[in-house]
């Protein structure tokens, strides 16, 4: 993949991708007729952290559902540690799925369980029956999202930040080697939105974890991301690092990044 | 003109029949997963109590008045003709062959079968069936086999307990209201009550039971488009539910009827 011009959309290559933690070649994806994805490309080092960025109804969720097999692809693929998971049922995925974790944007937590219950759910559902281990293991999470002590109470009775730091612990609780955000900032305060994007950097320097961000949160791609991937009418419309990203002149990711609507860009023109 | 009515025709039939395919991949994938992977008995035993349990004031009540108001009905049109001691054969065979296995499969569709839906479509719309698939946990597994085993169990003791407090009901009505002479009553509830009519009731019941767990169940796990949503897919498994189980009881009735055959024989 070629950093830094716009337009970049990496041919797709038939070789099975060894290095990469993550490969994406040419993915379709239409929904109710409309075509959201139209033939993205993407390849995610191990330990690397990439934002994927984009206007809202983009196709960001649904990339990023795609990457775990919540949905499957019209066409293209999806390699993840060198094995094409395009295709496979739901029981297939599980082993898959068993390297990645995932953090919802409303979070996800099981509103019937306490915040204790639902970080050791994986846990619990591996096999671990020992209380004393998933104790220590929920201890050891919640110290990780900082959090401490708040082990009993249930999930209606959470902020929306506590809400995604117990969806986060829950999802890192069985060490995957890659963690997908999808919109891990939206709908909060800056504060809590600053501490969460310290939890994503934490995460990645501590555990070595891959990240993928989905966000339109720009400060928080920004903050946390090794590179940078503008997804623009389904495809990729940009790779590279931040500082490329600041840099561009294009018209198109100038407006993003100066959060400015086509007809301001306009009304300037004119004048 | 007539071409839209086709066009329209032929998309409801169409959608009926994928709907119906939907449910019976449900049951087939439940059943492999029953026999194919372990199963969380905690899960299970919750679900007894919820469905269990918990339905036994419904069970009880729909039981104890049917049988009563049945009980009487029979006897005021039996009573003119001097056959009022034969009351307790007709309640009896009644409740055990139609009335316990369709009126708690009723009840059973809109307690349980509502709550099932309602609680399946929330999680589906909230993302937590998701959440549950990237958690490497197969839906079918976690939320519908303890459901289904637990609605197998329960329909048929529940059906039974009904039967029991129907008849109870009939017999007291039909002694201390109605004045029936008891000895007779009994005699004749007994000699024309059969076995056969006991398996068909729980038969049914067991039927009725994976029916009610699998359109519910689907309704749920197939729920979109937030709260309203969530509303639509409760409404359409409980009235789907019912139907299902009036329509089914008909060819049930014939089919057993065949094995069981009614009557004194």
């Amino acid at each position: 993949m070629i950093e830094t011009s716009p337009q970049i959309s990496a041919t797709p290559s038939q070789d099975r991708p060894v290095n990469s933690m993550l490969t994406v070649r040419d993915l379709i994806k239409t929904i109710d007729g409309q075509e959201i994805l139209r033939g993205v490309d993407l390849e995610v080092a191990h330990g690397e952290t990439l934002a994927i960025i984009g206007r809202s109804g983009g196709g960001k969720s649904v990339l990023l559902k795609h990457l775990v097999g919540l949905m499957q692809p019209d066409a293209g693929e999806i390699w993840i540690e060198g094995q094409n998971i395009t295709g496979l049922n739901e029981r297939q995925l599980s082993a898959i799925r068993q390297k990645i974790g995932i953090l919802f944007q409303g979070a996800a937590l099981f509103d019937s369980m306490t915040v204790a219950e639902n970080i050791a759910f994986p846990l619990r559902e591996a096999g671990e029956r020992d209380p004393n281990v998933l104790r220590e293991n929920v201890r050891q999470m919640l110290d990780v999202v900082e959090l401490e002590g708040q082990e009993e109470k249930m999930p209606v009775s959470l902020s929306g930040g506590m809400k995604k730091r117990v969806g986060l612990a829950r999802s890192i609780i069985r060490r995957p080697k890659c963690v997908l955000y999808d919109e891990p900032t939206s709908g909060l305060d800056p504060v809590v939105a600053d501490s969460i994007n310290r939890l994503i950097r934490r995460l990645q320097k501590r555990l070595g974890m891959t990240s993928i961000v989905v966000t339109h949160d720009m400060k928080s791609a920004f903050d946390v991301a090794n590179h940078i991937a503008y997804l623009h009418e389904g495809r990729i419309y940009f790779y590279g690092t931040p500082i490329q990203f600041q840099q561009t002149s294009d018209p198109i990711l100038e407006d993003f990044l100066l959060g400015r609507s086509t007809e301001e860009r306009e009304d300037k023109v004119e004048t | 003109m007539m071409a839209r009515l086709f066009n329209a025709l032929g998309g409801t039939f169409l959608a009926f029949f994928q709907y119906l395919g939907e449910v019976v991949l449900l049951a087939a994938d439940t059943f492999r997963s029953i026999f194919t992977h372990k199963l969380r008995w905690k899960l299970f035993l919750d679900q007894i109590v919820e469905i269990g349990l918990l339905s036994q004031l419904v069970v009880v009540i729909t039981g104890g008045f049917t049988g009563a108001v049945f009980s009487a009905q029979t006897f005021f049109q039996f009573n003119k003709i001097g056959m009022g001691s034969a009351t307790g054969a007709v309640v009896s065979v009644a409740i055990c062959r139609e009335l316990g296995p369709v009126l708690t499969a009723l009840m059973v569709a809109g307690r349980v079968g509502a709550a099932m839906s309602a609680e399946i479509g929330t999680m589906k719309v909230t993302e937590q069936i998701d959440a549950l698939r990237a958690l490497a946990v197969y839906p079918t597994d976690y939320l519908v086999v303890p459901r289904a085993l637990a609605m197998m169990v329960s329909m048929p003791l529940l059906v039974a307990e009904c039967i029991a407090v129907g008849i109870a009901a009939g017999y007291f009505i039909a002694i201390f209201m109605l004045e029936i002479n008891g000895t007779y009553y009994m005699a004749n509830m007994v000699r024309w009550t059969r076995n056969r009519d006991i398996i068909m009731g729980l038969s049914k019941a067991f039927c009725f039971g994976i029916l009610i767990v699998f359109i519910s169940c689907q309704k749920g796990l197939s729920a979109r488009e937030g709260a309203v949503g969530v509303g639509r897919a409760t409404t359409e498994a409980v009235v789907n539910s019912s139907l299902a189980v009036l329509i089914c009881n008909f060819f049930l009735t014939m089919l057993l009827n065949i094995i069981y055959p009614a009557g004194y024989q």
